[in-house]
């Protein structure tokens, strides 16, 4: 992983770039797999390397192929990212151990969740009858922002379309087109 | 891509079963990995694979703009209906035990309407994405 975000960084090729971190999220899933996160691995896999990727294809295909060369110097974003990241293993250094039975996530209410929701909610799969019913607004505010997202992109870029005014995708001539682009 | 004649004899073969394994994914979510939210990115990913070896205004044929925009709110209003059918019903928003004879059942439908109005949501929201990105017209 450290190989390919290093990759990542030195190439111009925007189309590379894409594809390595394309297989970045792959490997990402990998390590939730190794860490039993399968739930995890699966949105990480469909997601981050299916349709990130796609999307990501389908802006280079209106943009260049290559990045331009920075125009100033990356000292004072090299130090801010390494300072940023020595303070983040800093803080990893008090969390407890991967699987220790005393942490406190493991302590205070997955228990209940792992004894109860079998009665509770009759499920076999926990995640699901987490993520729907016990969190359930926290993944109503999820769809949320999804379809804020995709009404974002329509407001930005989906102009002009509209069935009951057909006559709106003609006013977009392509002098229009070119003098927005 | 309309001489790659490989892509799309092997595109028309595998669409049927990407859609096949989203609905696995989205009806399957209740006893294995997955649920609403992975089952929307592979049901999309079938049509912008459709998008991409035949052309946008194909796609669009088969999944006309009105119909997106459509079913993007579609999804959050079953969500958000599930909620009010808990009030009606006599319980708390997204309550689902009120919804069915028993409190597990009623747990089995609510989730089971929510995770398909996610999956719904997320379906046409990439799909939309996608489109508007690479086709800009449509």
């Amino acid at each position: 992983m450290a190989l390919t975000a290093y990759a990542i960084i030195r190439l111009r090729n925007l189309f590379a770039v894409v594809i390595l971190s394309g297989i970045f999220s792959l490997l990402a899933a990998l390590l939730y797999v190794l860490l039993t996160a399968v739930d995890v691995a699966f949105t990480e896999a469909s997601v981050g390397a299916g349709i990130s990727t796609l999307l990501m294809l389908a802006t280079l295909s209106i943009t260049s192929e290559y990045e331009k060369k920075p125009a100033h110097s990356a000292v004072l974003p090299i130090l801010i990212v390494v300072v940023t990241g020595a303070a983040l293993i800093y803080g990893t250094l008090d969390m407890p151990l991967y699987g220790a039975a005393d942490a406190p996530a493991n302590l205070h209410l997955i228990p209940r969740f792992i004894e109860q929701s079998g009665t509770e909610i009759g499920i076999p799969n926990i995640v699901t009858s987490i993520l729907a019913s016990y969190r359930g607004y926290d993944t109503l505010g999820e769809t949320v922002v999804i379809f804020t997202a995709a009404i974002g992109v329509l407001v930005l870029l989906g102009r002009g379309h509209n069935r009951w005014r057909p006559g709106m995708r003609k006013s977009v001539t392509p002098e229009d087109r070119e003098e927005e682009v | 891509m309309n001489n790659h004649s490989v892509l799309r004899v092997v595109s028309k073969f595998m669409i049927p079963y990407i859609l096949l394994f989203a609905l696995y994914v989205q009806f399957h979510g209740d006893f294995g990995p997955g649920g609403g939210f992975q089952a929307g990115v592979i049901f999309a990913a079938a049509f912008i694979l459709y998008g991409l070896i035949y052309g946008i205004e194909n796609a669009r044929k088969v999944l006309p703009a009105t119909a997106t925009r459509i079913l993007l709110a579609l999804g959050v209003i079953l969500y958000a209906g599930v909620g009010f059918a808990g009030i009606y019903f006599g319980g708390n928003y997204l309550d689902y035990n009120v919804l069915a004879a028993t409190a597990t059942g009623g747990q089995h439908l609510g989730i089971f309407l929510v995770e398909f109005g996610v999956g719904t949501t997320v379906a046409a929201t990439m799909v939309t994405i996608f489109f508007v990105f690479s086709g800009q017209d449509f």
